[in-house]
């Protein structure tokens, strides 16, 4: 029951066998019972859960369902909510209420979902591993001595545990896909510009994107029918972007003659073996089912991370300047001067990879090393940017690991920024692009999840939930949940 | 001894807007501090700008009007750096892509007209206000003013005096103004200067210069760069160096000092805003705003000359505003036969009136309709031009029309022959000696009645009458 | 590559102790090295992508549309006075 997806739950409203009040109780005992282990939220309003519960039955009885009338889900900390608080998971912003909701958050609101609370997350979404929360670090249910991936990893870790049904999650280089599939669910980043950001805490603006983060393929394509849109408060938000029929993609589940590209980048030695095995032997399903898998090669992949880390730091550092301790967030004490109040304010709020971050980025941009490093860096985007299109003349789909490793143990890699950085090698090259990707579970690597990346042209997610629906339908991964939380694995 | 003087002009025009440049904030002026912020010119978490476009289509017609290149594709940036006043720690501006580029102003000077390039015109937000006077220790931060739309005008170093930095300003100030992009009230901040100033001597290269900023009067920008002129000239004949900072005048004391040195020099680490895609404006909205674009003052002055016959005094006069051309035609469209009566009653009598009570002409309790029926009172004889001047001030005063005042105080010209020849038979009985005089021949004496009977009359003698029944009466 | 750690702490407006640039040095120096292979690209005459898409930004009427929220927007601040936000003195 705790696994159960979101489409089953709605079925058993819409059935009428179970309440939003009686779901949400449900899910808020699982939370109680289990988020000392995981750390998964890092906030959670009872009483506010059960208000939205029954006002979603109350609803539902006087004017009908909404598409996600009574379903709980839960979502970062990343989104700005009126209810409660709102912090990033930094000492900086501790305390704050945001006096606005995100764009996404009222188009849950107003499609009936309950909203079950802030999920732990790396500090500003700057991580792979949600070890750097100030609410300290979160866990894999399947392995809790493991990371549940970042920087989304409260969501994942939520959804997988059984916490709650499904979350959302934002996506600035991997953030969704990566903890998706070292915890064995399913997570979409859509095309930049699908999504609305206002609201939503940035990190890097010109990569940020929100995305669902799911049992099943169709709860994704479920959730993914709110959240997108165009919100004329977001310049970014694309006007007139080519519209989706999110369920019926997942309806859509022949292979047959689907150009599976395969890039030898990303398929390279090095990598874990188990999860290069998992991951060929997805392909090798597809090809049963009817796919054909082309070769391709996206020459300037290997050079995605190093793009990344100067063009979403050079970001960051103009995005968090407005964390000075003027008009919200932390003051240091008794301030000396100005300098005083910004340095210490800002020393003592920030972690410390969210400063090597800003201190990187500053340093990019800074007068003499701007076309060295962030000019660099734009015209190396422009040549990923290529290979994509380049390749997408080929195929129509591309397929990857998502993650070249599984999860790896807490404190492993904390003091070593670039082998973490690393460990989003697979993801970066889209947010680069702007690509719609996803990733599902396929396999296990001693009984720690793989994921396999699908990554689709600009607007073509539907390309993505059809394929993802084809290879979930003919595999059983996403019944498996981690024992010690109840599940069948 | 043989110094040249080269000075280039940063003015940032605040662009008259109802809302702020990336939010939906009023712009009014005077209103409770920071009553007038939201989340987003607050820079609060997840807030995003939507450009006003309002701003583009008023940074597009400025461009127009300088003889400019519109950028059909301009692009805008982030320019970094933290002060209190600047909620984001960066500013939204447009730096190596902006709206307008390549223009020019001609300006005039004593042997006629100066061309004064201009370098580009770019879109930016403005700051709050911080308050540090009567605080202990602390400042005050206000952010009413925060994201408010400015077009910063970047001038070519073409200026070789305060006079003509000057007339470039006054020739910018009056085209904002017309142009109705900006109020340009220096007094509120809407047009403010920072200029940059250099000597060298002649056939030199150019000196190193220094930027003067807060120089918020015409009087201030010719006062500061004469000073700073001379400080440089001063500084280099004594075998010193001109250092390149920002120098901050004290209209006060009528000196500047360096305000550099407190901190590191500034490195903005400008780099493209990734939250605004690039701006666009199709060939076809640039032609509609130019096909929409007011006549400018030279034009105005000479259809005014042209079509109205009017001096060119006058003209340029009634030129200065758009306010003040509309208000002009509109008297003429009140008043069509004689639109040299109407600018003269305008130019001097009226805004003379306006004047002395510190009012606009959109200020005038007398409207353009009230001040022609006044003027038909003069075409028609009703009464003569010196009671008129009377009615103006009752008018102005009261807000009557001319006809209600002349009704009220009897002001109505006495044209009636039988009532002047009663009052000339009455002066003339009354001042037998000067009338014995005038009969003896001293004619000059004529001019004494006609004082006398107007006198008598008030004024409202029809003066035309007096005059020709005088001459048949004296004689006897 | 050698950064002054310092100064580009100032810059980012961060306090950053002895001890934490000592160690964040040699950290910030790795990642830059690690950037370094971006030089081996060859970018000539390579347009730079700031934005994912070639759009152009929407724009927005020019009518008013927000009202005063002072007190709402004023709760999460630190330190306000008569409605006025309060930061140690400014010095010109
Ligand atoms: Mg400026
Ligand atoms: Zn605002």
């Amino acid at each position: 029951m705790p696994f159960s997806s979101l489409s089953d739950l709605k079925s058993q409203l819409d059935a009428g066998e179970t309440t939003a009040v009686e779901l949400a109780q449900r899910y808020l005992d699982r939370i109680d019972a289990h988020n000392g282990e995981l750390n998964a939220f890092v906030d959670v309003d009872h009483k506010h859960i059960i208000d939205q519960a029954k006002a979603s039955d109350a609803h539902r009885a006087k004017h009908g369902a909404r598409p996600l009338e009574g379903l709980p889900i839960a979502v970062k900390d990343i989104f700005c909510t009126q209810d409660g608080p709102t912090t990033c998971c930094s000492n900086i912003l501790k305390g704050f209420h945001a006096p606005y909701d995100a764009h996404v958050i009222t188009r849950l609101k107003n499609a009936g979902a309950i909203l079950v609370g802030k999920t732990n997350m790396d500090e500003f979404a700057m991580g792979s591993s949600t070890e750097t929360s100030a609410f300290g670090p979160c866990r894999n249910p399947w392995d809790v001595e493991r990371i549940p991936g970042g920087s989304s990893g409260g969501s994942a870790s939520a959804v997988a545990g059984g916490l709650v049904p499904a979350a959302l999650g934002t996506d600035t280089g991997g953030s969704i896909r990566q903890p998706a599939a070292v915890c064995g669910i399913t997570g979409l980043k859509p095309t930049y510009g699908r999504v609305s950001r206002r609201g939503i805490i940035a990190f890097a603006s010109s990569l940020d994107q929100a995305g669902p983060m799911t049992r099943t393929v169709r709860d994704t394509a479920m959730i993914s029918a709110i959240l997108c849109g165009h919100d004329s408060g977001d310049s970014t938000s694309v006007v007139n972007a080519p519209e989706i029929d999110w369920l019926a993609a997942c309806d859509s589940v022949d292979m047959k003659g689907l150009k599976i590209g395969k890039p030898k980048e990303y398929f390279v030695d090095g990598m874990d073996a188990g999860v290069r095995a998992a991951v060929e032997a997805a392909l090798a399903k597809c090809v049963e089912l009817g796919a054909e898998i082309v070769d391709i090669s996206l020459p300037h992949t290997k050079y995605a991370v190093a793009a990344y880390y100067v063009i979403a730091p050079s970001e960051a550092s103009a995005n968090l300047s407005r964390y000075d301790g003027v008009r919200f967030g932390k003051r240091c004490e008794n301030p000396q001067d100005l300098v005083d109040m910004y340095t210490r304010s800002r020393d003592e709020g920030f972690g410390s990879e969210v400063k090597r971050r800003i201190l990187t980025g500053t340093f990019a941009l800074s007068s003499g090393y701007y076309d060295a490093y962030y000019l660099k860096a734009q015209q190396v985007r422009t040549l990923i940017r290529q290979d994509f299109l380049d390749a997408f003349e080929k195929v129509d789909i591309i397929a990857t690991p998502t993650s070249p490793i599984p999860a790896f143990k807490i404190g492993e890699k904390t003091d070593d920024p670039i082998t973490m950085y690393l460990s989003d090698i697979f993801t970066i090259a889209l947010n680069l692009a702007g690509l719609p990707g996803m990733s599902q579970p396929c396999g296990f690597v001693e009984d720690l999840p793989v994921g396999l990346q699908w990554i689709a042209p600009a607007w073509r997610e539907d390309v993505l939930l059809s394929a993802a629906s084809a290879y979930e339908g003919a595999t059983d991964w996403t019944t498996k949940a981690p024992a010690a939380f109840g599940g069948e694995s | 001894m043989n110094w040249e003087t080269v000075i280039g002009l940063e003015v940032h025009v605040q662009v008259n807007t109802n809302t702020k440049a990336f939010c939906g904030c009023s712009t009014a002026f005077g209103a409770e501090p920071n009553t007038q912020t939201c989340p987003v010119c607050l820079g609060m978490p997840g807030q995003l700008p939507v450009l006003n476009m309002e701003v583009a289509r008023k940074s597009v017609l400025t461009g127009l009007a300088i003889n400019a290149t519109i950028n059909l594709e301009s692009k805008f940036d982030r320019k970094n750096y933290f002060y209190p006043d600047l909620p984001k720690g960066y500013q939204i501006s447009q730096f190596p892509l902006p709206i307008v580029e390549h223009g020019y102003l001609d300006i005039p000077v004593a042997d006629g007209e100066k061309r004064i390039g201009i370098t580009r015109i770019h879109i930016e937000e403005d700051a709050g206000k911080s308050m540090h006077e009567g605080l202990d220790g602390v400042s005050h931060i206000d952010l009413n003013r925060s994201g408010v739309p400015l077009m910063e005008i970047v001038s070519e170093p073409d200026m070789r005096s305060a006079d003509e930095a000057v007339a470039y300003l006054k020739q910018l100030h009056q085209l904002v103004r017309f142009l109705d992009v900006s109020g340009a009230d220096m007094e509120k901040g809407q047009f403010r200067c920072d200029a940059n100033v250099s000597v060298r001597r002649f056939g030199e290269a150019l000196g190193t210069r220094a930027e003067l900023k807060n120089l918020n009067s015409f009087r201030f920008i010719k006062q500061a760069i004469d000073y700073e002129v001379a400080r440089q000239i001063e500084l280099i004949e004594d075998g010193g160096q001109v250092v390149q900072e920002t120098r901050l005048f004290d209209s006060a004391k009528g000196e500047s000092r360096s305000m550099r040195s407190k901190e590191e020099a500034h490195d903005y680490r400008y780099f493209p805003e990734p939250d605004l895609p690039p701006l666009r404006i199709s060939q076809e909205e640039v032609d509609g705003i130019r096909a929409g674009m007011p006549e400018l003052p030279g034009q105005l002055r000479e259809r005014f000359e042209s079509e109205f016959g009017l001096s060119s005094y006058d003209a340029d006069v009634l030129s200065q505003t758009l306010d003040l051309a509309g208000w002009y035609e509109s008297l003429v469209a009140a008043h069509p036969s004689d639109p040299k009566r109407c600018a003269n009653w305008m130019a001097n009598e009226l805004l003379g009136r306006l004047k002395e009570q510190g009012k606009d002409i959109a200020d005038s309790p007398v409207s353009a309709q009230d001040l022609a029926g006044l003027l038909d009172r003069i075409a028609d004889n009703t009464i003569s031009g010196k009671i008129a001047k009377d009615v103006l001030d009752a008018m102005m005063a009261t807000g009557e029309s001319a006809d209600a005042v002349i009704e009220s105080k009897g002001l109505k010209q006495v044209s009636d022959s039988g009532a002047i020849d009663t009052l000339i038979l009455q002066i003339m009985a009354d001042n037998p000696g000067q009338l014995e005089q005038f009969r003896a021949g001293k004619d000059k004496l004529f001019g004494f009645f006609v004082g006398q009977v107007m006198k008598a009359s008030k004024g409202q003698a029809n003066p035309g009458m007096v005059n020709q029944r005088l001459q048949d009466l004296l004689k006897g | 590559m050698d950064i002054d750690v310092h100064k580009v702490a100032m810059l980012s407006r961060i306090r950053l102790t002895d001890d934490e640039a000592a160690h964040l040095g040699p950290q910030l120096s790795n990642i830059l090295g690690y950037i370094e292979q971006l030089s081996e690209v060859n970018t000539e005459g390579v347009v730079p992508t700031a934005h994912p898409h070639d759009v152009a930004m929407p724009q927005r009427v020019d009518a008013v549309t927000n009202a005063n929220r002072r007190d709402a927007l004023q709760a999460v601040a630190p330190n306000t006075e008569s409605g006025l936000y309060v930061v140690p003195k400014v010095i010109e």
